[in-house]
């Protein structure tokens, strides 16, 4: 399937720029897609045709679509509650998803238990498709760890914070898969090790790190199973996408010599369609593949960014009316008959999650004080070793002579 | 026992380690077909096929952080930076990701990466080709620092490095890859992480490692006809440092010059000197002396023989170690 047409590319096309006076508006154009946006569903909830991915989401029925819209739900449901519990001050910080529910939870679906995951640091949402629960997420934003799941089990990576990095990390990841054999077997493949793919995940602000251009130009190079999925949000903290590319972004892959597709991150039956198709491409051995989510960033990039600042309130408002979950929610009620009996029950769903969620947050344990001393080193460090005794001695010093006086 | 050049040791070594294990690869700009500028892995590509050793695209930071990536799907990359000035596009994925990894994921994934560095000066090189960044590395927890200094630890070191379940900067001391040496496949001269003392004396001890152990053993001989003992201790290991031996040696001794190519602020020098005080205080007779490069970037070739320290300015500090 040729999805992306290399005679329609004109580098000189501003579709993806905003007009001077979109820029003195603020809305800077970025509600527009384009005309090579993949959509299924549109953001007032009605399906829509594409003959290149329909095939890819011709499943997504009735109690499919139930199952995304409550993961969605759920999902935004427990960046809230992050958020919040950061404003508590129980959290040292928040990274909010709200707005990308429907790029993660559709590229979260996608994946098969055997394909690999490297995310940046706001999937959480790719986390819960891969059963991490909400609940693992926390010690890293409250400070007790760097991420409590088991990589190589979840298959899903640590998160990532310095940008771009783990675009290479995927890229060797999937080198692997392909040296191992277990890519474009088809239904040649052993049983039980059926062909496997990676997905990597990154934002708009990231294209312009080194590191992302490099992974693209292994992943050719080796024909890595990556699929590259760049959540193009519009900013990058206070950047807008402008300042990274002159052309859209899924163009780019072009001049790596392979596929680049755009779809509407906001619409989770597209991204699932086409993070399916582009899953499918890499593990049949057709990869790498760029797939750009199109969707927007409606919170701060922390919680420690002020978006007031740098972008106007219109921006927001406008894509507040292609919100994921409501087209959804709109899609289930017209188009599948849903009774509200079932968005209530997802609902208190939601809350019963966030109370948990709340109440594993407060009561979460402190690191042992030594933590810090351990698996810095497979084969102990002696001068580690040594620090940490002298650490400890040095606290057991405070209990002697309070024992002492008391 | 085979006399061999350091060169010829380490691609003997890395053969080993390839045989040993299916999971072994190499990794690196030229490493195939040419076998590498300096031919370190000759014929290795012939050999074990184009999927185990590997042609790179011309990119540290994909050499490394493509490693990172390999090892959490259980490989063991041995990664070849072709000189030590070109490692820095990769020092982002070594600092952030290899040295991490590990500690990130509470020991759940291992980081069994080796990047070797042809390191050191002394072969009139454009710039860029001569430099010694071993401290940078160092200071950068979670990863192992060694150097080797003869051929027959190049050829078990690198077996060793490569066995470890930790990532270990790799450095070797390119203007020593011809010399040759007894190599001795059968017995492990000793563990990975361990200095050895490879001339004993009884007036003034040497630490030193890399391409400057040659340089002070031929030191020590020049000082033996003028009466002065030195003690040579080769450092093999830079993070972490085994400093017992030197501990040792500087009881008997009371004196102490450290030597290496690198400058010398804030550098490994700096924490050997810092560290022999701590633990060897009222045993100096003298401060511990440092011979080492400038704090200047690595200058033009015909400059660098005033650069590096050399025969005379170890004898000159030794010298002024006894005259204290």
């Amino acid at each position: 399937m040729s999805v992306s047409d290399p005679q329609a590319w004109n580098p000189a096309d501003p579709r993806s720029r905003p007009t001077r006076e979109q820029v003195l508006a603020g809305l800077r154009g970025t509600d527009a897609g384009g005309p090579e946006l993949v959509q299924l569903l549109t953001p007032e909830g009605e399906r829509v045709a594409d003959p290149r991915f329909d095939g890819y989401a011709d499943d997504v029925d009735a109690e499919s679509l139930k199952a995304l819209y409550r993961d969605m739900v759920l999902v935004r449901r427990a960046d809230r509650e992050g958020n919040a519990l950061q404003r508590q001050g129980q959290l040292g910080i928040w990274v909010p998803l709200l707005g990308q529910e429907a790029a993660q939870i559709g590229a979260g679906r996608a994946l098969l238990p055997t394909d690999m995951v490297f995310p940046s640091y706001r999937e959480h949402g790719v986390a819960w498709c891969r059963d991490i629960d909400p609940t693992d997420l926390l010690g890293i934003f409250r400070g007790t760890d760097h991420g409590s799941w088991d990589p190589l089990e979840k298959r899903f990576h640590l998160y990532t914070i310095v940008i771009g990095n783990q675009c290479l990390n995927a890229t060797g990841y999937a080198m692997g898969q392909r040296f191992e054999g277990r890519v474009g077997n088809g239904d040649d493949a052993p049983e039980g090790s059926p062909d496997e793919a990676t997905m990597c995940f990154f934002g708009d602000g990231a294209t312009s790190q080194g590191d992302v251009h490099e992974g693209f130009v292994w992943a050719a190079a080796y024909d890595a199973p990556v699929v590259f999925y760049c959540q193009n949000n519009q900013w990058a903290i206070s950047v807008p996408l402008e300042r990274q590319t002159r052309v859209p972004l899924y163009e780019r892959a072009r001049g790596y010599g392979f596929p680049g597709v755009r779809v509407d991150g906001n619409d989770v039956i597209a991204c699932l369609a086409v993070a399916r198709w582009a899953l499918e491409e890499c593990r049949s051995g057709n990869g790498p593949v760029l797939v750009e989510a199109f969707t927007y960033r409606m919170d701060a990039h922390t919680t420690s960014d002020d978006p007031s600042r740098y972008r106007l309130a219109d921006e927001l408002e406008l894509w507040k009316l292609k919100d994921p979950i409501e087209r959804v929610r709109v899609n289930l009620v017209r188009e599948h008959g849903v009774e509200q009996e079932f968005f209530d029950g997802v609902a208190a769903e939601a809350d019963e999650m966030a109370a948990r969620l709340r109440e594993f947050c407060v009561n979460m344990p402190e690191p042992a004080p030594d933590r810090m001393f351990s698996e810095v080193y497979a084969e102990p460090s002696p001068l580690v070793e040594a620090q940490r005794e002298e650490f400890l001695a040095y606290h057991a010093s405070f209990a002697a002579d309070s024992g002492e006086e008391g | 026992m085979a006399v061999l050049t350091m060169a010829k040791a380490l691609n003997d070594g890395l053969r080993k380690a390839m045989e040993a294990d299916p999971r072994v690869l190499v990794m690196g700009e030229d490493v195939g077909k040419l076998g590498g500028v300096f031919r370190i892995t000759d014929g290795l590509q012939k050999d074990f096929g184009e999927q185990r050793v590997l042609d790179t695209p011309l990119s540290e930071s994909g050499i490394i952080g493509t490693a990172v990536g390999l090892a959490i799907r259980g490989f063991r990359p041995v990664c070849e930076i072709q000189f030590d000035g070109f490692v820095f596009p990769g020092y982002d994925q070594i600092v952030s990701q290899l040295a991490k990894v590990r500690f990130r994921s509470q020991g759940k994934v291992p980081m069994p990466v080796v990047v070797r560095i042809p390191f050191g000066g002394g072969i009139g090189a454009v710039e860029h080709h001569s430099e010694s960044p071993e401290s940078l590395f160092a200071h950068v927890a979670g990863l192992k620092v060694v150097a080797c200094s003869n051929a027959n630890d190049a050829y078990w070191m690198i077996q060793q490095a490569i066995a470890t379940d930790d990532p270990v900067i790799f450095f070797e001391p390119k203007r020593r890859y011809w010399e040759k040496a007894e190599v001795d496949v059968d017995t492990t001269p000793a563990p990975l992480l361990r200095s050895r003392v490879l001339r004993e004396g009884t007036d003034v001890t040497i630490a030193t490692y890399g391409p400057l152990v040659r340089t002070c053993l031929d030191a020590a001989v020049a000082a033996e006809t003028d009466g002065t003992s030195l003690e040579v201790v080769d450092l093999r290991t830079l993070s972490p440092l085994d400093l017992d031996p030197v501990f040792e040696s500087v009881r008997r001794t009371g004196r102490l010059v450290v030597v290496s190519e690198a400058p010398s602020e804030s550098s490994v020098t700096a924490e050997i000197a810092a560290r022999v005080q701590q633990e060897c205080f009222l045993s100096l007779e003298a401060p511990v002396l440092r011979v080492t490069g400038y704090d200047t970037p690595y200058p033009p070739s015909k400059c660098e023989d005033d650069y590096l320290p050399d025969l005379d300015r170890v004898l000159d500090a030794v010298d002024r170690s006894k005259a204290w």
